[in-house]
């Protein structure tokens, strides 16, 4: 168990989380996951990397890569715990998927910030 | 002092299989392993821009891999489970109050190992809204997001 004053934290980020994944990935995976990739529609590097790099747009950017890894590392953790029974391995899933969530939100403020 | 002598009946590790509420219970849960997918894939991709347009080309033709947009369309599927449940248990997951009293809880619902309050009503100006109203508005946002997304992507 991580400290009880911890979880009111981490369930408010993985709602909010939640709440970004069900607003924005939908649209997100159809273009950059298949009508991107599959060529059905082209956009411009210049002005993909125009528009990424504007500095609301890498805000937004790192606040919705972080509330996703958060919302994943919360959901996870129960899914493995409940779902598998693994109630023995608290500890050890807890660590892996808030680390987990910890290592991808500094490597994404990193990837931001080169953009 | 003798030992707590409550015999608790094991559990399978196969019980959401055993009954359709429970599996889609346990592949709504899933949903997440989908959405760190993408997060990932769209670091991966925000790299490869940061990087060179010869980055960004090189990215599109692994992203195109048929095994790579397999994953995508199966993340697809997930992340629109997601979408939809997730309006679906707001109404009954939040409490919101505007001018309202407090409401009686009817059931429990269980969300990421925390159960929460089901049936919570949001009340504006102490009038009840319709919990379709609340799961509509939902969908109305999401529609206005991704349009907006589209057009600054593709414009």
């Amino acid at each position: 168990m991580t400290k009880p004053r911890l979880e009111p934290l981490l369930w408010l980020l993985f709602s909010g989380g939640g709440v970004i994944a069900a607003v924005f990935l939908p649209v997100l995976v159809v273009l950059f996951g298949l009508a991107i990739p599959l060529g059905w529609v082209r956009p411009d590097y210049d002005h993909l990397h125009a528009v990424l790099s504007y500095w609301l747009t890498r805000l937004v950017v790192l606040g919705l890569l972080v509330l996703l890894l958060f919302h994943w590392a919360h959901r996870f953790r129960y899914t493995l715990h409940d779902g598998l029974q693994l109630r023995r391995l608290e500890a050890p899933l807890a660590a892996l998927c808030y680390g987990g969530a910890v290592v991808g939100s500094v490597a994404a403020l990193l990837i931001v910030l080169t953009l | 002092m003798s030992a707590p002598t409550t015999y608790r009946q094991p559990i399978s590790r196969l019980w959401w299989t055993k009954k359709r509420t429970y599996f889609l219970f346990v592949m709504r849960e899933l949903s997440s392993v989908f959405v760190a997918w993408f997060a990932v894939f769209l670091m991966v991709m925000l790299i490869a821009i940061g990087r060179s347009e010869a980055a960004y080309q090189s990215f599109l033709n692994w992203a195109a891999l048929p095994v790579v947009v397999i994953v995508n369309l199966v993340a697809l599927a997930f992340l629109v489970l997601h979408t939809v449940t997730w309006f679906a248990l707001t109404p009954q997951a939040m409490e919101v109050r505007i001018g309202g009293r407090k409401v009686a809880r009817v059931k429990m619902v269980r969300v990421a190992g925390k159960t929460v309050p089901a049936a919570t009503v949001v009340r504006i100006g102490g009038r009840r809204v319709p919990p379709g109203m609340v799961i509509a508005s939902q969908y109305a946002g999401l529609i206005v997001v991704s349009a907006f997304i589209t057009w600054l992507v593709l414009r």
